[in-house]
């Protein structure tokens, strides 16, 4: 077996011999031409495996593959950049560059948009609604930059997505208190569930215009007397049918006799106005 | 017929071997200059050597940075996968130190304890408290690429760390040797997977997604050298640190503000 497998080495030094002496030289001797087959053997076995091991584009820039580098860089992005936006939108890009969010990328808020920068109209970017999206930024966290502004979401206009006060590409916050529920925001909860929550505030409180300015100064009215809420829960009153815009006939007005009525006592000593329990 | 070997034979022969060496000498640099050459779009890798910075103080811990890398480079969803995520340190008044990340950092952070002024957080009182966002820190020394068996993790020539998805065999031992947790094994691939600073938007000379959404610009992105970048501004105005100098990996992802406690 094993000299089956020595056969060729034997038959190659045969024949190195029979040509070297052939030429006259000196006769080498068979131990180096049996070491040098040897070496021939694993020097071709090693560049054969080198050649079929080592990958194609291996060590051209280090000890790596240089293919590796483009197969990285092949990746299409999913982002595109503010600037791809500002091409269709300018306006939009323009306003959000002068406000508080410049350094607020499009993208922050509306989502990866390349699969929309390529085709317009059939994918659209997300549409930030609610709360939820501000908050992601703007919820109060002690961690957060002291500076940064933030709010506490339950005592911040609850429920009132902030779109309604701030416009998202120019947040600058209304100089004026638009809405009463700013500061009064106990009493709007309760009125918002409320018989009374289709009534404006200003049905019953005569607000001056500076109280948004100045509230302490300038405080608005209360009403001061049964005939108030008479106006409309009286026996023989008739209600304006529209009040401030709101269609009154729709509701069914619980009516009371004035004279028999608690007697003596002011209707907000049983009721509170706000929300008022008896129906 | 003569059989000697004589000087001045020998010595003609010897000459042959200097303009052997200068022709092997020109043949490797112009195959490694047609190599780096043959990039597309005419991006020359060797021109950039990139690095990031971190603003500290004005991280605002929304985690949109942590949502947009995992959009752009298709990271597992579960919460275990990140190519970069959000710490949030609370350092308290007797000395003891939290570190939380729920999820990432990729759906903002949970309010400790209760919204109190003075923070007030499980009875005791916070002295201070902050966000570190976290990557790769693309060392110029990585550990991760001395370890790797096969050269499946290399740093390319304009400075970023990468790994040849192809070729890596998922041995694990990059995972092992990175001291800042930074990479990952890919389910799905059973490779090793981590931060590229997106080197697909960069050599295209885009913004990598975590800067590009990042609000407040709490990470600037941008190189080291000569080239005027906004990463060459924060670098000259801050005081810089990085994180683990002891390890001497020489890391490229520059923090500001940088409190002692961070790890």
């Amino acid at each position: 077996m094993f000299k089956a497998l020595l056969k060729p080495i034997t038959d190659l030094r045969a024949w190195i011999r029979g040509w070297s002496g052939g030429l006259g030289r000196r006769k080498i001797p068979t131990q180096i031409i049996q070491l040098g087959v040897i070496f021939l053997a694993v020097g071709v076995g090693m560049f054969v495996m080198r050649q079929k091991f080592v990958p194609e584009t291996f060590g051209d820039l280090g000890h790596y593959r240089g293919a590796a580098v483009a197969a990285n860089a092949a990746l299409e992005p999913r982002y595109s950049g503010w600037q791809e936006c500002a091409i269709c939108h300018p306006d939009k890009v323009e306003t959000k560059n002068k406000s508080f969010h410049r350094t607020v990328s499009c993208e922050a808020c509306h989502g990866p948009a390349s699969d929309h920068a390529n085709r317009p109209m059939r994918l659209r970017p997300e549409l930030p609604v609610g709360r939820e999206p501000c908050l992601a930024c703007h919820r109060y966290l002690v961690s957060r930059p002291t500076g940064f502004p933030q709010v506490i979401e339950e005592r911040h206009n609850p429920v009132r997505a902030c779109t309604s006060c701030h416009d998202a590409h120019d947040p600058t916050p209304p100089e004026r208190i638009q809405e009463c529920s700013a500061c009064h925001n106990t009493i709007a909860r309760s009125k918002a569930v409320s018989p009374h929550a289709p009534l404006d505030c200003e049905v019953c409180h005569e607000a001056p215009a500076e109280h948004k300015v100045q509230p302490r100064a300038h405080v608005p009215k209360k009403p001061f007397e049964r005939e108030f809420c008479g106006t409309c829960h009286a026996r023989e009153a008739t209600p304006p049918e529209l009040i401030r815009g709101v269609d009154l006939t729709v509701y069914e007005i619980p009516r009371i006799d004035l004279t028999t009525h608690g007697g003596t006592f002011v209707c907000w000593q049983c009721h509170y106005q706000h929300s008022p329990e008896a129906r | 017929m003569s059989q000697t070997y004589d000087r001045r034979k020998f010595l003609a022969e010897m000459l042959k071997f200097p303009p052997a060496t200068i022709v092997l000498g020109v043949i490797g640099p112009v195959k490694l200059l047609a190599a780096a050459g043959a990039d597309e779009d005419g991006y020359e890798p060797t021109e950039h050597y990139y690095a990031m910075g971190i603003r500290v103080e004005e991280c605002i811990g929304c985690g949109k940075c942590v949502q947009a890398c995992k959009l752009e480079n298709d990271v597992p969803e579960e919460p275990f996968y990140f190519r970069t995520w959000v710490e949030r340190y609370i350092v308290y008044t007797d000395g003891e130190v939290q570190v939380d990340s729920p999820n990432g950092g990729m759906e903002g952070f949970p309010p400790v304890a209760d919204d109190t002024f003075p923070p007030v957080a499980a009875g005791k009182e916070i002295l201070r408290t902050f966000f570190v966002p976290k990557l790769c820190n693309h060392c110029d020394n990585p550990p991760c690429v001395q370890v790797c068996p096969v050269g499946a993790t290399f740093k390319s020539q304009d400075g970023v760390v990468l790994v040849d998805e192809d070729y890596c065999i998922g041995c694990r031992y990059c995972i092992q040797a990175c001291p800042y947790g930074a990479r990952f094994l890919d389910p799905r691939t059973h490779t090793a997977n981590k931060c590229t600073f997106c080197y697909h938007r960069i050599t295209k000379g885009l913004l990598p997604a975590c800067v590009e959404v990042c609000p407040t610009q709490a990470r600037v992105f941008g190189e080291i050298g000569d080239r005027s970048t906004p990463l060459n501004r924060m670098m000259r105005m801050s005081h810089l640190e990085v994180l683990k100098p002891h390890m001497n990996t020489e890391p490229k992802v520059y923090y500001t503000a940088l409190d002692g406690e961070v790890r």
